[in-house]
């Protein structure tokens, strides 16, 4: 299972300055767990110390906000592109 | 040794006020490059700082009136280090509104009319004109933009005349007038097939891999301290006083906090007297989570997807928005929405009242003016100030087929007065096809 990641500009520091990364996970949950893993330290950053994503952060999968669709615990499948995007931006 | 003094006087003199960018969520600071989020910590919004006993020794209300007619009479509260980029940006009038004010049963209210703000006939040219001032600062040869129209134009047009490389991206269903008056200028404009939600989450990712100033992105600190002047123009056209009310839009948010911070900073600087003043909201119904929020008591903001004419405000996941509920829950506003049919009907009376057309966001504003009034929100006594972000000629499809057709005649004297007669004497939807 391979998900496709992309990671914004003042997160690519934790990645190598890689602009994509590759990963796996039922859901966001646990594709955050398998980002960790390859980027240590990269999941303290998107979630707070409860573990919940912060709320200036938006994830998307396949361009659908999460938040349309189950949250964290929305399901992801083989080949899906999770977008990380800081939210802070528009107007 | 004088010429040493003579030096360091003037650095005091032309030293930046701004000093640092600051995380509004926790406190985080960071230097004054091009960036947009707290990256370090929780990615809260950075936002500038500023030295305010440094703006208080070098500002008078007597050295603002003696600087340009522009926003740029108030260069010492924005981010900007040297010369401006100067297209005469704002001190768009601020009028006093005695027909509409009657019509609705209010005894003083003020437009702030920005939709003859130059040069593209939107507050975003004093947004942009800060943003392309900082970016060329910041070395940026190409500017960039998500827009729903307005912004595009205006980043479009001063990024012409600064002779910067411009590229924009809109929703791909702009009304025909926004786009057109985008292309004009000659910029690349990328038309995404998708509501502005999706265009923004776009330029994101296109900002992360092009070393480009995005205004409203990686500039988002510098472009947003733009809409202060909103707040600073009105203070000093009620004659140095704050207004008791203020009706905005709410699109991202960002407007309505900043009219608020432009206020508090008059304030802690010594140019007015202190005053609560409340803040209303204006959305459409079609897009509207900040109005939802403040009607469920909520302080998050749930994003929506826009289906609304009121595409300028379409935004469905607003940067701003918990910023926006809370200043109108602390200032005792209220934020509300209406329809597509009420937002037609508030172009209509804005025209017919006081002569200003505007685009679907005034029409939003005025809408939400009317229904916070008749509800007793807002007290007729209460000095009013209903800001129109933007001008009717744009979004002329909004209004087509509400306003009525000319008379056509012939060119003689009696087929006028039998279309005059037809014309006083029908009722005026009757008339609106005749061909006379």
């Amino acid at each position: 299972m391979s998900i496709k990641v992309l990671i914004p500009t003042p997160l690519q520091k934790f990645t190598n300055n890689q602009a994509t990364v590759e990963c796996a996970g039922n859901t966001i949950v646990e594709l955050l767990e398998s980002l960790d893993g390859q980027c240590p330290g990269i999941k303290a950053r998107l979630c707070d110390e409860q573990g919940d994503l912060r709320r200036f952060v938006n994830f998307y999968v396949n361009s659908e906000d999460i938040r349309f669709l189950d949250g964290k615990e929305t399901s992801l499948a083989d080949g899906d592109e999770v977008s990380i995007v800081p939210a802070v931006a528009g107007g | 040794m004088t010429q040493a003094i003579d030096k360091l006087q003037t650095n005091l003199s032309t030293q930046p006020a701004f000093t640092a960018l600051r995380c509004r969520e926790c406190g985080e600071t960071y230097e004054l490059g091009a960036k947009h989020v707290c990256e370090d910590v929780c990615f809260g919004p950075l936002e500038v700082i500023y030295d305010y006993d440094l703006i208080r020794q070098r500002v008078s209300r007597a050295s603002i009136e003696a600087g340009p007619k522009s926003i740029w009479r108030y260069k010492d509260f924005l981010p900007v280090a040297n010369d401006p980029i100067d297209v005469g940006t704002g001190m768009t009038p601020l009028l006093k509104a005695n027909r509409l004010a009657r019509r609705l049963g209010l005894k003083s209210l003020y437009i702030k009319n920005d939709a003859v703000n130059m040069p593209t006939l939107s507050f975003k040219d004093r947004v942009v004109s800060i943003a392309l001032t900082r970016a060329r600062e910041l070395g940026f040869t190409t500017v960039s933009c998500a827009s729903t129209g307005n912004l595009a134009n205006s980043t479009a047009a001063i990024a012409a005349h600064a002779g910067l490389d411009c590229c924009v991206f809109i929703p791909s269903d702009l009304e025909a007038g926004k786009v057109l008056g985008t292309l004009i200028y000659a910029p690349t404009v990328m038309a995404v097939k998708g509501n502005y939600d999706q265009v923004n989450r776009l330029c994101s990712e296109v900002a992360n891999t092009h070393g480009w100033g995005f205004v409203n992105i990686n500039l988002r600190p510098y472009y947003s301290e733009g809409s202060k002047t909103l707040g600073y123009e009105v203070a000093e056209q009620l004659g140095w006083k704050l207004p008791d009310h203020i009706v905005a839009p709410l699109a991202s948010g960002s407007l309505f906090t900043k009219i608020y911070k432009g206020f508090q900073e008059f304030v802690k600087t010594g140019l007015v007297e202190d005053k609560a003043v409340r803040f209303s909201g204006a959305q459409a119904e079609g897009c509207s989570p900040i109005s939802q929020a403040f009607k469920e008591g909520r302080d998050f903001v749930s994003p929506v997807k826009p289906n609304t004419i009121a595409k300028s405000i379409a935004i469905g996941n607003p940067a701003d928005g918990i910023y926006a509920l809370d200043i109108a829950r602390k200032t005792n506003g209220n934020i509300e929405d209406v329809t597509d049919a009420e937002i037609v009907d508030g172009i209509k009376l804005l025209a017919e009242t006081e002569g200003i057309f505007t685009e679907t966001a005034g029409g939003t504003t005025i809408a939400v003016l009317k229904k916070l009034v008749e509800a007793g929100k807002i007290d007729p006594d209460e000095t009013t100030v209903a800001y129109i972000t933007g001008n009717g000629l744009k979004t002329q499809e909004a209004v087509q087929g509400y306003i009525g057709e000319p008379l056509t005649i012939e060119p003689k004297l009696d087929s006028f007065e039998r279309a005059l007669e037809r014309a006083r004497t029908l009722e005026r939807l009757d008339w609106q096809q005749v061909l006379v």
